[in-house]
């Protein structure tokens, strides 16, 4: 079986995986080339360096080929996808720190709790909606800048749950987290995010200065 | 009593999930209403998330995506060696 190229644009997802399954070359690469991007970003994100954004998405595909015939279509292509890249970057990432299958709690660090969530600072509404922002050219710059300035363990929480949409207990799963701990570093991930946004979305002229009395 | 700002902060996560107690969510929205900062971070928070959801990938460079292909095509006829070129 083999699919005419012309109209290649135009098949389902399924059907890809189903000739790619029967041997298709030319079915796994618009595969490749309907996912590579995504797959890149989120490396990149996760990783925050070209070099091994490119390497984890060449890995995440040659697994994918390797591992094809055992993908049960339980889960979408792209989910299936996902689930290889992300494990094949926090495998750059364990090894960066030079542990090999520890997980990524990091038990000598203090603990962090509620009691020391640092308090929304620069309070203003945003100038524009979240759809007339994604319009803007500067604006995913401003994302990943801000994204970057996270620290690590609170970036890799909120990449896998807020971009990538996995749930609480995936992201825990996936980062050998208890998900209280998702949840703390997803809190910390978000405040500052949102601060880092808001000094340059927010409208100064509805800046909210707060006293310290707190109600 | 009321529910303070810092208890607010506290249930942030579950509130804007959606997944938050009904009974907190009651305090929590008792508590927005007379706390204007409050509702500007709770709405700051929630365009926060949607803008990183609906993000753009990054650019992936083009030299990259042939190399890309160039080791699927490799990998694929090592494991397929009778299949089409």
């Amino acid at each position: 079986m083999s699919l005419h190229v012309a109209m290649i644009a135009e098949v389902t997802e399924a059907e890809l995986v189903r000739a790619a399954k029967a041997g298709d070359l030319t079915a796994f690469e618009e595969l490749a080339t309907r996912h590579e991007r995504q797959i890149y970003s989120l490396a990149y994100r996760i990783l925050q360096n070209p070099h091994d954004a490119e390497d984890v998405t060449q890995q995440a595909f040659l697994s994918a080929v390797e591992n094809l015939a055992r993908f049960r279509e339980e889960s979408s292509f792209a989910t299936w996808l996902y689930r290889i890249a992300t494990f094949a970057a926090l495998k750059v990432i364990r090894k960066r720190k030079g542990l090999d299958t520890v997980s990524l709690e990091e038990a000598t660090e203090p603990r962090e709790d509620y009691d020391s969530i640092p308090h929304p600072e620069y309070i203003a509404d945003w100038k524009q909606s979240p759809e007339q922002l994604v319009e803007r050219n500067e604006t995913q710059r401003l994302l990943d800048d801000a994204l970057a300035k996270l620290d690590e363990k609170h970036r890799l929480v909120f990449v896998l749950r807020d971009v990538e949409g996995l749930s609480v207990t995936e992201t825990a799963e996936a980062l050998g987290l208890t998900e209280s701990n998702v949840k703390m570093r997803l809190l910390r991930a978000r405040l500052q995010l949102r601060e880092e946004l808001t000094r340059t979305l927010g409208d100064p002229a509805t800046r909210i200065v707060r006293g310290h009395h707190h109600h | 009593m009321t529910m303070k700002c810092e208890e607010l902060l506290k249930m942030l996560n579950e509130y804007v999930d959606g997944t938050v107690d009904p009974a907190i969510c009651e305090e929590f929205e008792k508590h927005m209403a007379g706390c204007n900062p409050c509702q500007v971070v709770v709405d700051n928070i929630r365009k926060t998330i949607t803008l990183y959801r609906n993000g753009q990938p990054c650019a992936m460079p083009i030299s990259f995506r042939e190399k890309l292909h160039q080791s699927v095509r490799e990998k694929w006829r090592q494991l397929h060696p009778t299949a089409e070129k």
